[in-house]
């Protein structure tokens, strides 16, 4: 790039005193700790004793039959359908159903359909542990008010029922997110394109699988990555709505290790789950990126 | 002709409604019940409370502690967005502009930052601020968002300044400016826009963090307003109206930042910011 070539006189490092303070901040807060959880997978640790015992990869091993880790494991797994595949076919379905006009006053949607994604995940979870309450709860009335009582339930205490009822959070977070991006990626594309779709005989189904779809390769991309990333990482919002109850039926990898390591002194053991689901983050990301750069265009 | 554009809508707009109505319904309940008593809140989810009462918004606010909580979140936040948008202008701007030996090595070192979550850094940082006697202290939550929002800053601010026009830098350079000058008096100017929407992102994130707060902080009155509602919650669950104002204290500032700024919000993280 021609901007960073080297003015005469200047140092070669010059370039390293902008960089140095907020480096070092990083390396030391951020770094840094991320190799120390990577090295201390590798033992077994109490937290206190000064004594670590190295174990080799037992860790890791023992996290394939470890009943706990399997079933956080899957719940994420869950998560990613409310978090991300049902945010993202609403999104797909309102972006095509709405089309390419614009519309008039959609700046007052856009901020609305947006609004949970700027809210803390504990202020989300406090709305719906009321809207789940079963007594006086906005669901639970809601549905006696339209002649389904008999469908009231406990929502967050039934062992069946928390798991999607605290993934449906996730989805109510999540699609308004995905609407807008498939919205703003729709106003982008030529007119063109669907006026030579149309004159070839393209159904609407088949213009939005070989036009609008293709065309939405970078915000499908971000969608994916987003939400995805969210739904491995959940961890605020199962705190407070179930503290990943009743029983372990709304564990997360996120909230295991919070457990293992702060509650339970396990430190080796939740630095390894640590470990594995940043690893996991990463290589999805990848993936990800991956694909969505295959032809050229990506984010 | 014009009727017959506006009936051509009218579809899109009931679709679109419905969706935002799903997503306003909870968050207008919430609001109504932090204005009401407990016997109205029994009586139905959805209707008008009878009265404006802050009854609930002042106990929260003293015998809840929320005046601790606020204090503590606007200090930890102001100073990070602070520090954390200044930091990442300079490495932005020696990464996006500058000649820096070992970039291959040390960007990708840095976007390790911005994908992590903090699950990965929390355990072995606990134990560095208890070894330094840092925790129930502000410095262990600023020190840690600042390097997480840095990592993401530089990213966002690198993007800004390799696209910035080099005619302009290059005539700044003609008329004398050094390196330094030329960040503040040529480019600050033109970054205004990036800026301000890593300042609402980090804002958002620093206000909303919730996990090192809640293993950095024991003592009641240094906790940050998600925390601190979180522990409410816990003890005070039943009591709907007090729940709903203290939620609706923690969402109030970012609700304001997000009304008068949300073109950079929604710009950010349509640009692919991750939600922790």
């Amino acid at each position: 790039m021609k901007s960073q070539r080297r003015w005469p006189g200047e140092s070669r490092f010059h370039g390293w005193l902008y960089l140095f303070p907020g480096l070092l901040i990083y390396l030391v807060f951020v770094f840094y700790p991320i190799i120390e959880t990577f090295r201390t997978s590798f033992y077994k640790w109490d937290g206190f004793s000064r004594e670590r015992v190295f174990v080799d990869f037992q860790n890791y091993i023992s996290l394939v039959t470890d009943a706990q880790f399997l079933k956080a494991l899957l719940n994420n797994l869950v998560f990613i359908i409310f978090y991300s595949i049902i945010p993202i076919l609403l999104g797909l379905l309102l972006a095509s159903l709405l089309g390419r006009k614009p519309l008039p006053g959609m700046t007052f949607f856009r901020t609305g359909l947006f609004l949970p994604q700027i809210l803390s995940m504990v202020v989300v979870g406090v709305t719906w542990r009321w809207i789940f309450n079963p007594n006086f709860g906005l669901l639970n009335v809601g549905l006696r008010a339209i002649g389904l009582g008999a469908f009231t339930r406990a929502w967050l205490g039934d062992f069946q029922l928390a798991l999607p009822s605290v993934g449906a959070v996730g989805t109510w977070v999540q699609y308004g997110f995905c609407m807008v991006l498939f919205l703003a990626g729709m106003q982008r594309i030529p007119n063109d394109q669907y006026e030579a779709a149309e004159l070839d005989g393209a159904n609407e189904f088949r213009q939005l699988l070989h036009i609008t779809l293709p065309s939405l390769r970078a915000e499908l991309g971000v969608a994916l990555i987003t939400t995805i990333i969210a739904a491995l990482r959940v961890f605020d919002l199962v705190y407070v709505t179930t503290r990943g109850g009743p029983g372990d039926s709304t564990l997360v990898t996120g909230f295991l290790v919070y457990r293992s390591a702060f509650q339970q002194n396990q430190l080796g053991y939740a630095s390894t789950v640590a470990t594995v689901m940043t690893l996991l983050i990463f290589g999805i990301s990848l993936i990800i990126l991956r694909f969505q750069s295959r032809d050229g265009e990506g984010v | 002709m014009k009727r017959q554009a506006w009936q051509r809508l009218l579809p899109n707009y009931l679709i679109l409604s419905a969706f935002l109505l799903l997503i306003l319904l909870p968050i207008i309940g919430l609001v109504f019940s932090a204005f009401k008593t407990d016997i109205e809140v029994i009586k139905g989810p959805l209707t008008l409370p009878s009265q404006l009462r802050f009854a609930s918004f002042k106990e929260a606010w003293t015998t809840g502690r929320f005046n601790f909580f606020f204090r503590n979140s606007v200090i930890v936040t102001v100073v990070v967005v602070v520090i954390s948008v200044f930091l990442s202008t300079l490495t932005g701007y020696a990464f996006g502009m500058l000649p820096v030996p070992g970039k291959k090595v040390l960007y990708p070192l840095l976007l390790v930052g911005y994908m992590v979550p903090f699950e990965a850094v929390v355990i072995p940082l606990y134990h560095m601020m208890d070894n330094l006697k840092l925790t129930d202290t502000y410095w262990a939550l600023i020190l840690p968002q600042i390097g997480l929002s840095v990592s993401f800053g530089t990213l966002w601010m690198s993007s800004f300044f390799s696209t910035a026009p080099s005619e302009l830098v290059d005539a700044a350079a003609i008329d004398g400016c050094n390196r330094w000058q030329t960040l503040w008096r040529i480019l600050w100017p033109l970054a205004r826009p990036a800026v301000l929407t890593l300042v609402v992102l980090i804002f958002m994130w620093t206000w909303n963090e919730f996990l090192l707060a809640l293993v950095m902080i024991q003592k009641e009155t240094m906790r940050t307003l998600p925390v601190g509602l979180a522990f409410f919650q816990g003890r005070y669950s039943a009591n709907i109206p007090l729940m709903a104002a203290g939620a609706l204290i923690v969402a109030g500032p970012i609700l304001l930042v997000y009304i008068v700024f949300q073109r950079y919000f929604i710009r950010g993280m349509l640009g692919g910011a991750v939600k922790g």
